[in-house]
């Protein structure tokens, strides 16, 4: 039960870390936001894995649109706050991930690549002319 | 069975990670997100959280993957090969999840109805729904029978309030990239060197 307890933890570590490791050793800047992806639905997936009761249920209200059913007092609800706060987070993670994705066509416009490593030396040889020309 | 359940798709969520890291087809990637997003959906289901699961669905699944698609029409679809060594970025990445594992001993057990999460102001939440003994049904202060929407409508509406500002921020940042971009183009700036580059406008 130890090892069962504290599964979903780890596995949304390994997640972080693969989301993590995309994002600081790939050179395409695409792959870097799918990597950032990967790292922020971790996080949400912690959250709601935090607020979950085993054997529980959605925390929906039992009973009709007038009160409420007969013992619904004694129904296990899973806690909703985490649920409320990640609803937040998927949505800014979209506008910002649409954000990035933008500066990455902007990116292509300019330089006409999206690995980091030609970005540089182009960067780099942009600013040998420079120091060149006076 | 809950779970086992959730150990099935985290299982299989961790698998898809993989394949995204390690494919250098971007096209094949976004599709593995998408899997990724469903399969994340099913297991919030699991974990009780319905409204997080269809939330992912419509935005992970489908905004996401048309935003990176679209992304992908103008950028091109493959990865090059990298040539820097992947072990400096490994360590990193082993010694940040070592810490974070030794922490997780830290932590309270998963789905224990009396952890410290589940104090606090969720009870009340709760509560505001479910009157005790006694009470009559008109006790409800809001009466809307998910709790969910009651707590992100009502209670913490001011969450909402700042998520729409960064929507909107978001938005202007976007719109203001590609104005830029076309206004160079029509001004005769630097050229753009990809062809599918009139799209983006």
């Amino acid at each position: 039960m130890e090892f069962l307890g504290l599964f979903n933890y780890w596995v949304v570590i390994f997640l972080m870390m693969v989301g993590f490791y995309a994002l600081i050793s790939r050179g395409n800047l695409v792959k870097k936001v799918v990597g950032l992806n990967l790292f922020q639905t971790s996080v949400i997936i912690f959250y709601v894995s935090t607020g979950k009761i085993v054997g529980g249920t959605a925390p929906i209200l039992i009973g009709d649109d007038h009160g409420v059913a007969e013992g619904a007092a004694e129904v296990l609800y899973s806690n909703p706050l985490p649920h409320v706060l990640m609803l937040t987070a998927i949505v800014v993670g979209v506008a910002t991930m649409a954000m990035a994705l933008a500066l990455v066509v902007r990116i292509k416009e300019t330089y006409g690549t999206v690995e980091d490593d030609e970005i540089q030396a182009q960067v780099l040889a942009d600013e040998q002319r420079e120091g060149a020309r006076p | 069975m809950e779970s086992v359940v959730d150990l099935a798709l985290l299982g299989l969520l961790a698998v898809t990670a993989f394949g995204v890291l390690h494919l250098r087809n971007l096209v094949a990637v976004v599709m593995l997100m998408g899997i990724y997003s469903f399969l994340s959906a099913a297991l919030f289901v699991v974990l009780d959280a319905v409204d997080v699961a269809f939330t992912e669905v419509a935005v992970g699944a489908g905004v996401s993957t048309i935003l990176a698609l679209g992304t992908l029409a103008l950028v091109g679809t493959r990865q090059k090969r990298h040539a820097k060594s992947p072990l400096i970025p490994l360590l990193i990445v082993l010694v940040t999840g070592g810490m974070l594992v030794y922490g997780t001993y830290d932590l309270p057990r998963w789905g224990e109805p009396d952890n410290p999460v589940h104090g606090h102001v969720a009870p009340e939440y709760l509560a505001d729904h479910v009157p005790l003994a006694g009470d009559e049904g008109d006790v409800l202060e809001v009466h809307i029978p998910n709790i969910v929407t009651t707590v992100l409508a009502s209670y913490r509406g001011y969450d909402t309030l700042g998520e729409t500002t960064v929507v909107f921020a978001a938005m202007v940042g976007v719109l203001t990239l590609f104005v830029g971009s076309r206004r160079q183009r029509r001004t005769g700036g630097p050229p753009a060197d990809d062809e599918g580059g009139s799209g983006a406008s």
